[in-house]
């Protein structure tokens, strides 16, 4: 494992293979917490937050699983640890960070069941990814959901302006925007780290 | 609550994709072939039937501070059942649906009925609601595969559909098409439902 193969893993979780416009995972937070550039942004990091703690313990609990011979149990494994992990967080965050708590309300327990988090979990079993590679790959997938989400949010605030036809007001207009963005981040598919 | 009723809302009045707009991702993400559709509706709809009933069941002994840990075991478990029969008598689905079978576990359909339907209702009520939402999410996925299959590369579950000379639209197989294929349908569906309230008004 050098250097270079974890540039390769970051650019690749954040631009080329964004986790939202290539892969298809966190869609629900990505368009249900995304109408303010605020809470996006903090939807965003807490995720990458989570996204990076459950690499690591999806890790090790892989370990454990394997040497018991239990490989089949891994799906409920793996989301009983994100379960408790974001129960955790929220918990620290309650006491600790009470302002940032507040901030991201009742988005905090839903990200149990933000398809990101348990898939890159599953992502970095099924990559074969050694304990240092799943940690960066797990955070650098959140940032490139960060990064997607917050750039959502703030074309959806413009968008709120925006004339659209009747039938596509609301859902299916962010959809087409999404589409569009999706588009855009194509173009990165061609990069290459030597 | 009749059954008929329960139909029609599963297939449209509470369609769980183009009304409820509950998992989106697998939505987006699988439909770029028939079979991977019809794979992951079947397997959906199986596995919601099945933990509607379970949870139904369970309904009063589930304490109501730990529920949704609660569900998500069960419905963790029978993911965990459907993924290996896929592996074992499917293994081309299961390879092409990859990450996408155990991530039904967080596919809000399912955790969204539990919490809505099935810790509120009888069991029969609840294997029904189960099989008509994902009916109704099936439905949806091959009408999008359909399209996007058909466009994106000129075939139908496999086989040549469009003549030779075609050019598929290669743009609907990837990752945009998803986006904007949805987003038409949802569109589309608006349409519908706004037309069919202002004829009910003009009676």
């Amino acid at each position: 494992m050098s250097v270079t193969s974890l540039l390769a893993i970051s650019l690749g979780a954040i631009l080329t293979n964004n986790f939202i416009f290539a892969q298809f995972l966190g869609i629900c937070p990505f368009l249900g917490v995304s109408k303010k550039i605020d809470t996006a942004v903090g939807m965003g990091a807490a995720v990458t937050f989570v996204m990076g703690l459950a690499s690591a313990f999806a890790y090790l609990v892989n370990i454990v699983l394997r040497a018991l011979g239990l490989e089949f149990m891994q799906t409920v494994a793996f989301i009983l640890v994100i379960a408790g992990l974001v129960q955790f967080v929220e918990m620290f965050l309650k006491k600790f960070i009470p302002t940032l708590y507040t901030a991201l309300g009742v988005y905090l327990p839903l990200i149990t069941t933000n398809c990101a988090v348990l898939g890159v979990a599953l992502l970095n079993v099924q990559n074969n990814y050694n304990f240092i590679e799943s940690v960066v790959y797990g955070i650098t997938g959140g940032l490139g959901f960060l990064l997607a989400i917050f750039l959502f949010a703030a074309v959806r605030e413009q968008l709120e302006f925006a004339e659209t036809p009747k039938a596509f007001e609301g859902f299916p207009i962010a959809l087409i925007t999404a589409g569009l963005m999706a588009l855009a981040f194509m173009g990165f598919s061609g990069l290459k780290v030597w | 609550m009749n059954a008929k009723k329960q139909l029609m809302d599963g297939l449209i009045n509470q369609n769980p994709v183009l009304v409820q707009l509950l998992g989106m991702c697998s939505t987006m993400a699988i439909t770029t072939s028939i079979m991977n559709g019809l794979g992951m509706g079947v397997s959906v709809m199986i596995i919601l039937t099945l933990s509607n009933i379970f949870i139904s069941l369970l309904r009063k002994i589930i304490p109501s501070e730990v529920r949704i840990a609660c569900y998500i075991v069960v419905i963790a478990g029978f993911v965990t059942c459907v993924d290996l029969l896929l592996q074992a008598f499917v293994p081309s689905i299961a390879a092409s649906l990859g990450v996408f079978i155990p991530l039904i576990v967080v596919n809000c359909i399912i955790l969204g009925r539990a919490e809505a339907f099935a810790s509120k209702n009888t069991v029969g009520a609840a294997a029904l609601d189960g099989l008509f939402q994902g009916l109704g999410y099936t439905i949806v996925l091959v009408i999008l595969c359909f399209f996007r299959e058909l466009l994106g590369s000129g075939t139908l579950a496999g086989f040549q559909v469009m003549p030779e000379s075609y050019t598929p639209a290669l743009m609907l197989v990837l990752p945009v098409g998803g986006f904007l294929s949805l987003g038409c349908l949802i569109a589309a569906m608006q349409w519908a439902m706004a037309k069919s309230a202002k004829k009910k008004e003009a009676k």
